[in-house]
């Protein structure tokens, strides 16, 4: 009988048995899940190190404030939050299959499975809509003196502080014609195409552009990009790896491979391995755009 | 009589009802999702301050230390019940959980680091001091040259 007693009385360490009470394939699933922590903890601190060695570092509901769909609205904190809560539901999907699992159930697994899965590919989507969103949106951004429109890469970062006053009107004085037609195209919408106001004197177009609604940044901290771009990388192919192996258990499933073998272990193990990529999204989400 | 004879290395089985599970999967939800839409919630107050004229620097830290607390509730969470690390023997646990130990150190070591670099810099090198500390109160700002490919 499985009590706790049974746990205090057993000479875990005699022999013959897992001192820990668990099986081989389990067990060394646990020890590369904590040698992955540690990977990943060594990036969010390298990212940490570097943000304590700056006065300034970007706002977090500066950078990441679109929503698909909504254009320029000012959303912070909206999509990241449905990132964050399909992958809570799809680790509990997995929970579920898991369970199924224990029973034997082998629908069960099936259909939970499948449902992860596809949270997956859901959360995946959503990292590919924010990178792209992230990477093509082009920034009114002050470089070398000159404004420029970019867009967040790992070179160059668009979200510095604001320039202000004076600055702004050298800033805006000494840029090319090209960014100049761009900001007004921007702020007077469909009005003039591009193409127009690409024939137009510079001191005419400085004239039409509002300053008082001009939000202009210096570049910001180059290492953000890099970190970013490569700690949510990573977690996405981890996620990417997990919907690959969760895409291989269904299909064992399917084919009644865990039935004949008369336990659904496989299950388990890709089971830990998705939680822990819940796990670290928990850590990815905290450090990139809630501090 | 067994439920399933998965491996002669495991002593004995844990033995979970389904009402009991479905009880407990059903609760761990619910607390991680309430605990995330707090996270959310003290984000916006942390945006909200940002915006207001007078950001209080103490007060955004407390709410962003709460943040970090309520992370590690929902890792304990994710951990325990969903990887069921809270229903395996002691000796299992520790195997884990003593090596994770090292983070204690792994963090504060290296964040103290960087802020330590911070304040050399800021003291011996006054150009950098000067053109990335952030200017609040914006319109009284004195108008700088901008500082080209500062980091």
């Amino acid at each position: 009988m499985a009590t706790t007693a049974t746990a205090q009385q057993t000479k875990w360490w005699s022999g013959g048995k897992s001192p820990f009470n668990i099986e081989y394939g389990k067990l060394m699933m646990w020890y590369f899940l904590m040698s992955d922590a540690f990977t990943f903890g060594a990036f969010l601190i390298s990212y940490g190190t570097i943000r304590f060695s700056q006065n300034f570092w970007p706002d977090p509901n500066a950078v990441f404030n679109a929503f698909p769909g909504a254009g320029h609205a000012n959303l912070p904190l909206a999509f990241v939050s449905v990132m964050t809560f399909i992958l809570i539901i799809s680790s509990v999907t997995m929970v579920l299959a898991v369970h199924a699992g224990h029973n034997g159930d082998k629908k069960g697994v099936i259909k939970w499975l499948a449902w992860t899965i596809v949270g997956g590919i859901a959360f995946l989507s959503c990292q590919a809509w924010e990178w792209h969103h992230l990477i093509t949106g082009a920034h009114a951004t002050l470089i070398d003196g000159k404004i420029e429109w970019v867009g967040q890469t790992t070179r160059v970062n668009p979200w510095g502080q604001l320039v202000h006053g004076e600055a702004l009107t050298t800033a805006l004085n000494n840029s090319t014609v090209e960014s100049l037609a761009r900001i007004v195209h921007e702020q007077h919408g469909n009005t003039m195409t591009e193409a127009q106001l690409l024939g137009l004197p510079k001191d005419q177009l400085t004239g039409m552009i509002n300053t008082a609604e001009l939000h202009v940044r210096q570049n910001g901290p180059v290492a953000f990009g890099g970190y970013f771009y490569g700690i949510t990388g990573f977690h996405g192919f981890h996620v990417f790896s997990g919907v690959v192996i969760n895409i291989i258990m269904l299909i064992m499933t399917q084919k009644g491979v865990f039935e004949r073998r008369g336990h659904y272990l496989m299950i388990e193990k890709a089971g830990l391995y998705w939680h822990f990529v819940d796990l670290v999204w928990v850590f990815v989400f905290l450090c990139f755009y809630l501090i | 009589m067994e439920h399933q004879s998965a491996s002669s290395e495991i002593t004995f089985q844990h033995h979970v009802s389904d009402a009991e599970f479905s009880k407990k999967v059903k609760r761990t939800t619910i607390l991680l999702s309430v605990i995330t839409v707090i996270e959310l919630a003290i984000g916006l107050i942390i945006y909200t301050i940002h915006k207001g004229p007078d950001p209080n620097a103490y007060l955004v830290l407390a709410f962003k230390g709460v943040v970090c607390i309520l992370t590690l509730a929902k890792a304990y969470y994710i951990v325990s019940v969903f990887m069921h690390l809270g229903d395996e023997i002691r000796n299992m646990i520790m195997t884990i959980v003593v090596p994770l130990m090292l983070f204690i150190w792994f963090i504060l070591a290296f964040i103290i680091d960087g802020n330590s670099y911070k304040n050399l810099r800021n003291t011996y090198d006054k150009h950098f001091q000067e053109t990335t500390t952030p200017v609040h109160h914006v319109e009284e700002k004195k108008a700088e040259e901008p500082k080209p490919g500062k980091q």
